[in-house]
């Protein structure tokens, strides 16, 4: 079988930018999370804030540690795997990278150090200080790499000489006409994502009746947040759907199933679609449901796959599944906020035991629904890797199938043991490993402290900011 | 200012690349040291010696690369598909090793494995280095500004030999910097390795500064025409002067001097490279100033660095001057 380099490619990268990109997504999330407990702390004095906060630092420095280097081999990846594209583009969207390593990276990482070893060494406002930045360059890495994703999809700012894509306005390149809406919906996406599994945390060591005061914060926290942020969810979500539409119109089809431009569009709510017969199999559909939202009349029109030449389609039931996925997901979110929020109004958020049970479960559904969008956007895409300007197929670089096969094999072995280590070992962290009085010296992920030593600790007092011998991580039985 | 961006730009990136080799040197050195120490304590006190530091190290690296292709795309869409295979292999290599960085502490007591993953992952990452340099040293096939050779190009007994050497000399900033920053067992031991490392090093610079002018004539000529030569034969002078001032300061007990000397030992070796290739981005076919960028991206991107390149170097070094002063045995950082 002749290896296809293109296909190898696509794999490869999306094999690694989708591991990479749940990490990113988490510690956005999480880094502000531990800045707003260090904050709450700071003001209020409760050591309850404080506890949170180191426990969930434990957490994030192991999801970090997986989304630096998981990083690292994307910014090389670009021109390993898209060398064409790479130098298409190297004049367009290499600043934005080079702006987010500079603005970005080293903040992160330079402080990083500070809140992940500096908890008995240095004053709690450094520690929180470093926690702000810290979240704060998080923040600033997605506005630069979502507007050299933007630019992808939607490309403004530039001229074309020589098959090399020039700036014209950096205003423009940057504010691309999608950027504002993908920044709003992956932030909000990263936030919500967090609270979900904070709130899935807080459910679990509710019900097995540890950390009780921890756990009742983590919940009113988490309910709060998914509250507002997953019905705002769906507001960016509908204003990024027009934002495509009028861009990206083929893409918007394929997420709906819609085949036919020439007819009003339906909500089909489910459906195979089938690009040979251009039609969708076992379709349950809402009619005119479809234009009611697109276009806000009932018999609107907007274009069908059919309007455009097949040879621009992107792959159809992957984008149309992927859309389903994610708004399926983000209803069910929406539907948490409101039961949690219901509860809480009633008194009853930590006594309901149908809505612990249920949410405890639920800690991977904001990942699921991030991989899902950025299925429905980059699949969506296909088949240009510069919507309109460069074809994915023209984009690869110079290397033999082979190469890139034998490496995706590697990636996938290397990244299978990394990543489920990863996983496993977070999900130790909260749970606690059985028969063990503390499972990692309390604090901060690689303290080789003895228990004995943080008792002594204890005994002598140490201010705050010095180890509190608490963990939550710890089992009380 | 125009016609200057290249050479300002090729100057920034040879900085970035001087403060990677430095900074993630001495934490990859020292997990190239790790299999050696006698006991689990002292590869605790290793570890937690470069932990703060390290992700911010590695950062130098993303700069490189992403300035790399910011500011010469095309030396970028050449050299990554050229190194595909050790460039994505060195990835591999460092995605293993940063992650035991946390993983051995969640994971203890059964933490063998990331043991093996953090060593062995720093020799492999830095063992590719050397390799993708020297690979570039001698030269890549370049046919229409694309690249035009074979997947295992790279792959010759020089690109071997100076893959090794880098590791060595990689081990050697390790082991100064445990002089520096720890005591008792685990500085004793830094000493002791520093020794053999450093005549290691000597040896290994003595024989790339030969192989380079007999293999390549584009360097002989660089070095031993006049008036070069004029000009230039103080650098090995200069060069084996640090070294066994290097050597003395060992001897002597000195603490801070020794990772002083190494990262010296380190620029000279740099700034021959650097004689011998300039002013190839690719050699031999591609200059700076061929595969530069729109000058108005990297005027844009230069506005910002002037900013946030000397904000940066300060923050870094505030952090290094938070974590100041020795790790006894058995203490890690709080």
């Amino acid at each position: 079988m002749e290896l296809d380099p293109v296909l190898l490619a696509r794999i490869q990268f999306a094999f690694t930018i989708s591991f990479h990109i749940i990490f990113p997504a988490f510690t956005i999330g999480l880094s502000a999370f531990i800045a707003v407990l260090l904050m709450l702390w700071m003001r209020s004095g409760e050591e309850k804030f404080h506890r949170l906060a180191r426990f969930w630092t434990k957490i994030f420095a192991v999801s970090f540690a997986m989304g630096v280097v998981s990083g690292i081999v994307l910014s090389y990846q670009f021109g390993t795997n898209w060398s064409r594209f790479s130098e298409f583009t190297g004049n367009v969207i290499g600043p934005l990278i080079g702006y987010e390593v500079l603005t970005a990276f080293y903040l992160e990482a330079t402080f990083l150090g500070i809140l992940l070893f500096g908890w008995n060494r240095f004053p709690p406002w450094l520690i929180t200080l470093s926690a702000v930045l810290v979240a704060i360059g998080t923040a600033i890495s997605a506005f630069w790499i979502l507007a050299a994703n933007s630019w992808m999809q939607t490309p403004a700012g530039h001229e074309i000489r020589n098959g090399i894509a020039f700036p014209v306005s950096w205003w423009e390149i940057i504010f691309n006409p999608s950027f504002p809406y993908r920044l709003a919906h992956m932030l909000n996406a990263a936030y919500l994502t967090t609270a979900v599994v904070v709130l899935a945390v807080g459910a679990r060591y509710l019900r097995a009746g540890r950390h009780p005061e921890e756990s009742r914060t983590m919940l009113r926290m988490a309910v709060g947040m998914i509250f507002v942020t997953a019905p705002l969810q769906l507001v960016i979500g509908d204003m990024h759907g027009l934002n495509t539409l009028k861009h990206q119109p083929a893409k918007v089809a394929a997420m709906e199933g819609h085949w036919d431009g020439s007819k009003a569009g339906a909500l089909v709510l489910f459906g195979v679609p089938d690009e040979k017969a251009r039609k969708n199999h076992y379709e349950i559909a809402i009619p005119n449901a479809g234009s009611v939202i697109l276009t806000h009349t009932w018999e609107g029109k907007y274009p069908g796959l059919t309007s455009f030449p097949e040879k621009d389609w992107p792959p159809v039931a992957n984008v149309f599944f992927a859309f389903r996925i994610m708004v399926g997901i983000g209803m069910l979110l929406i539907a948490v906020g409101l039961w949690g929020a219901f509860l809480w109004l009633r008194g009853r958020l930590f006594e309901s035991r149908l809505f612990l049970r249920s949410v405890s479960q639920m800690w991977s559904l904001g990942f699921i629904a991030i991989l899902a969008g950025w299925f429905v956007t980059e699949q969506g895409r296909q088949p240009w890797v510069v919507q309109g300007l460069m074809r994915t197929a023209d984009a690869t670089s110079p290397v033999p199938g082979a190469s890139v096969a034998g490496t995706l094999a590697l990636f996938v072995f290397i990244y299978g043991i990394v990543f489920s280590m990863g996983i496993y070992y977070i999900n130790r962290l909260i749970k606690g490993p059985k028969g063990e009085v503390s499972e990692v010296p309390e604090g901060l992920p690689n303290r080789p402290l003895s228990a004995a030593e943080e008792a002594a600790r204890e005994a002598t007092g140490r201010p705050r900011g010095s180890g509190s011998g608490f963990s939550l991580g710890t089992p009380k039985e | 200012m125009e016609e200057h961006l290249p050479l300002i730009w090729a100057t920034l990136i040879g900085v970035a690349v001087a403060m990677y080799v430095i900074l993630d040197g001495f934490d990859l050195g020292i997990a190239i040291l790790f299999p050696f120490a006698r006991k689990e304590e002292d590869r605790d006190v290793m570890m937690n010696s470069v932990a703060p530091f390290w992700d911010g190290n590695e950062t130098w690296l993303v700069l490189g690369g992403a300035g790399l292709w910011v500011a010469f795309p095309t030396a970028y869409a050449v050299i990554m598909p050229a190194f595909y295979l050790p460039v994505i292999g060195m990835l591999l290599a460092l995605v293993l090793r940063g992650v035991s960085f946390e993983f051995r502490w969640v994971a203890k007591p059964s933490h063998r494995m990331w043991d093996v993953a953090f060593a062995g992952g720093s020799m492999v990452a830095a063992f590719l280095q050397g390799v993708i340099l020297g690979g570039l040293l001698q030269g890549v096939e370049v046919v229409n500004r694309q690249y035009a050779g074979g997947p295992f190009d790279w792959l010759t007994p020089f690109s071997i030999f100076v893959g090794l050497a880098v590791v060595a000399g990689y081990a050697l900033l390790g082991a100064t910097w445990l002089v520096m920053r720890t005591s008792g067992p685990v500085q004793e031991f830094g000493r002791s390795t520093a020794v053999p490392l450093l005549v290691t090093v000597i040896g290994a610079m003595a024989v790339v500064s030969l192989w380079t002018p007999l293999a390549v004539d584009r360097i002989a000529a660089r070095w031993f025409s006049t008036p070069n030569i004029l000009y230039l034969w103080p650098v090995p002078l200069v060069t084996a002067l640090v070294a066994y001032m290097i050597f003395r300061w060992l001897r002597r007990g000195d603490e801070v001097k020794p990772f002083v000397g190494s990262v010296v030992l380190f620029l000279l070796g740099y700034l021959g490279l650097v004689i011998s290739t300039v002013p190839y981005l690719v050699p031999p076919h591609l200059t700076f100033w061929d595969t530069a960028a729109a000058p108005a991206s990297q005027f844009f991107l230069l506005v910002g660095t002037v900013f946030l390149l000397p904000l940066i170097l300060g923050y870094t070094a505030f952090v290094y001057w938070m974590f100041r002063g020795k790790i006894g045995p058995g203490e890690g950082y709080h």
